[in-house]
């Protein structure tokens, strides 16, 4: 199908949820996760500013760098390893099709 | 005891903004807030970010948008009571609600309006085992007053202006030992502020652990070390008085929670004629109400607190008559005092 790919995401119970992501519609992974109604807060809606977003990407995709914002943001964030990114700094394109990622714990 | 006619929980756009259509209708607002100012997130986590879906402003940013609500609101001088947390709610005999904050701060108001946003702020606790049984007892998750910690050994984590100033201002004779410990190398507050602290660890004033993070504490009743994990060389205790933690901010439900209102997904349920919760004379606004059809903006928010303070007058006046007036026809009388 055409600019639509399919992601999977295992939640905090290690359930894995096969979700079809839209690529024309300017999503991201933060985005994609509510709208599948999975645990992740999105507090700041997106900005790179709050970290409650965060998750491991577990396929070897080639990914945009993070940026500064995101770095930063990670410092807030808990559980950090060095496949740690902000969902909402992942744009669903076409490249990402099969891309695997899993959401971080969360803190208290 | 404050008295007020509508005691809004939450300062944000939406608490502010409902100042002013109350105050349209002769009602009087007071705001609480957990935050020490007036703004909510806008002013907290995104002041300089702009906003594009204010209707007649093609972009404000956030701080922006807080200061003109002042603004507006000024006219119908609204009392704040600003860094306190509203706590408990309870009635009178006069069918009036008593809220009363954490600093034990007592308000009184025949209406409730809460715009409380995603919750109160609080600080992010990090996730190590034990923590709970240290908090006041050698571990702060601020810092209020640097007195405290004089010639006290102190291990900071966080990589933020906040961890950062604080490790300098100890670290510049107040403390006996301060370590900052830290998840990556770089740090994202102002340059200056990391420029200080590397010559500070140069000199020996500071011990910088970086690519490292704290993930135990041990003491018997009082904290007494920390366990540093380190990505270069595995895991070492610090014999330490204080830890301070310094992540940020994230929001939290809080009391409201237990305020026997209707609550799904950390949201509060309401009726979508008046913005009602199940309690009668307690509305939700904003952020933190739900209802089929909800979306999270700014511009929604200020159409509920609109409509919500309609209800509110008239549950305050059962018999009189309401009639909507045009600020074009009638303008904006204020307050005295």
């Amino acid at each position: 199908m055409d600019n639509t790919i399919r992601v999977s995401v295992t939640d905090r119970e290690g359930q894995v949820h096969e979700l079809d992501a839209p690529t024309d519609m300017g999503m991201n992974m933060m985005e994609l996760c509510k709208s599948a109604e999975l645990p992740v807060e999105g507090t700041c809606g997106g900005m790179a500013m709050c970290a409650s977003c965060h998750i491991y990407v577990e396929s070897d995709h080639d990914l945009p760098e993070k940026s500064d914002d995101e770095e930063d943001m990670l410092d807030e964030a808990f559980f950090v390893e060095d496949n740690s990114r902000l969902g909402c700094q992942l744009h669903l394109t076409n490249e990402l099709d099969g891309l695997k990622v899993k959401l971080a714990p969360v803190g208290n | 005891m404050i008295q007020t006619d509508i005691l809004i929980i939450g300062a944000g756009p939406c608490g502010l903004f409902t100042v002013f259509e109350a105050g349209l209708l002769k009602l009087r607002c007071h705001l609480i807030d957990a935050l020490p100012q007036p703004g909510g997130q806008c002013a907290e986590i995104y002041p300089k970010k702009p906003i594009y879906d204010i209707p007649a402003y093609p972009s404000i940013l956030a701080g922006q948008l807080v200061d003109r609500l002042m603004e507006q609101a000024e006219p119908f001088k609204p009392g704040f009571t600003l860094g306190e947390r509203a706590e408990q709610i309870e009635k009178d005999d006069e069918d009036q609600f008593i809220v009363t904050t954490n600093r034990g701060t007592q308000h009184r108001a025949p209406i409730i309006a809460i715009a409380g946003g995603l919750g109160c702020f609080e600080p992010r606790k990090p996730p190590v085992p034990q923590l709970a049984d240290f908090e006041d007892k050698g571990v702060e998750y601020i810092i209020k007053d640097p007195e405290f910690y004089r010639d006290k050994k102190v291990v900071i984590s966080g990589g933020g202006d906040s961890a950062l100033d604080w490790t300098i201002f100890l670290a510049e004779g107040v403390a006996s030992e301060v370590t900052l410990v830290h998840r990556r190398r770089e740090f994202r507050g102002h340059l200056d502020s990391v420029q200080k602290v590397m010559d500070l660890a140069d000199a020996g004033r500071v011990k910088l652990v970086t690519d490292a993070e704290v993930i135990g504490v041990d003491g018997d009743g009082q904290l007494a070390s920390v366990e540093i994990k380190t990505k270069a060389d595995g895991n070492h205790t610090i014999k330490t008085d204080h830890w301070v933690p310094l992540f940020g901010l994230s929001p939290k439900l809080g009391p409201i929670a237990d305020w026997n209102l209707n609550i799904t997904k950390n949201a509060v349920e309401v009726d979508t004629f008046d913005y009602s919760t199940s309690v009668p004379g307690v509305y939700a606004i904003g952020d933190i109400n739900t209802y089929p059809g909800k979306l999270k903006l700014i511009l929604c928010g200020f159409h509920e607190a609109t409509l919500m303070v309609q209800s509110a007058f008239k549950r305050i006046y059962p018999d009189k008559n309401l009639v909507l007036k045009y600020t074009t026809v009638n303008g904006v009388n204020g307050f005295e005092g």
